[in-house]
């Protein structure tokens, strides 16, 4: 049964833009290859932390939402351990208000490039 | 004994405080999910060093301020509030 999930990661400021796209692409085709299936995709771009995490000010938010079966999310987590570019992820399931709240949302942000 | 009652005067005013009927504002406008990934929705809930206000002085209902709060632990797992 598909569950619908929404994972936040930051990546180093470090990286060059190829090294971003393609981190991104990675997760992108591990969560297709697994039957899983990519509702929306969003890339904030570099934001100022709150707070210096591993000693770096600056960071890559990237927002991925997508339905997957649930044993795939344990798979996703190693990963995003075992890559070192990524310095911080959360993944969150989201239940039947956070999927209206988030469809309004996507609807309000087509608005908004359009005008 | 009626004079020195009339007497005492108070240093200050005793200040009625107009009670201001506090509502739940999720209650109020029907939200059901505090969103943590828009940080200026959730600082109305936090006081200047970061700290979640108590509900007495926000006055949302349990249910929704324990939401808040867990929204807004992981706005600071992201690093979008200050920890």
């Amino acid at each position: 049964m598909l569950n619908s999930y929404e994972t936040v990661f930051i990546l180093t400021p470090v990286l060059s833009d190829v090294q971003m796209k393609e981190t991104v692409e990675k997760f992108r085709n591990m969560i297709l290859e697994s039957g899983g299936e990519i509702v929306n995709d969003e890339n904030w771009g570099l934001r100022k932390l709150a707070y210096p995490i591993q000693k770096k000010s600056t960071g890559f938010y990237n927002l991925l939402e997508f339905k997957a079966d649930p044993s795939f999310i344990g798979k996703l987590e190693v990963n995003y351990r075992r890559d070192e570019r990524i310095i911080r992820f959360l993944t969150f399931k989201l239940d039947k208000y956070a999927l209206q709240y988030s469809e309004k949302r996507r609807s309000n942000k087509k608005e908004q490039k359009e005008k | 004994m009626a004079q020195n009652q009339s007497e005492i005067r108070y240093l200050t005013p005793p200040s009625v405080e107009i009670k201001k009927k506090k509502y739940c504002r999720f209650k109020k406008n029907k939200i059901k999910y505090v969103d943590y990934k828009d940080p200026e929705f959730l600082k109305k809930f936090l006081n200047e060093q970061g700290k979640i206000l108590p509900r007495r002085l926000t006055g949302t209902s349990l249910k929704y301020q324990r939401k808040v709060a867990q929204a807004i632990k992981r706005a600071r797992h992201l690093a979008l509030l200050l920890m």
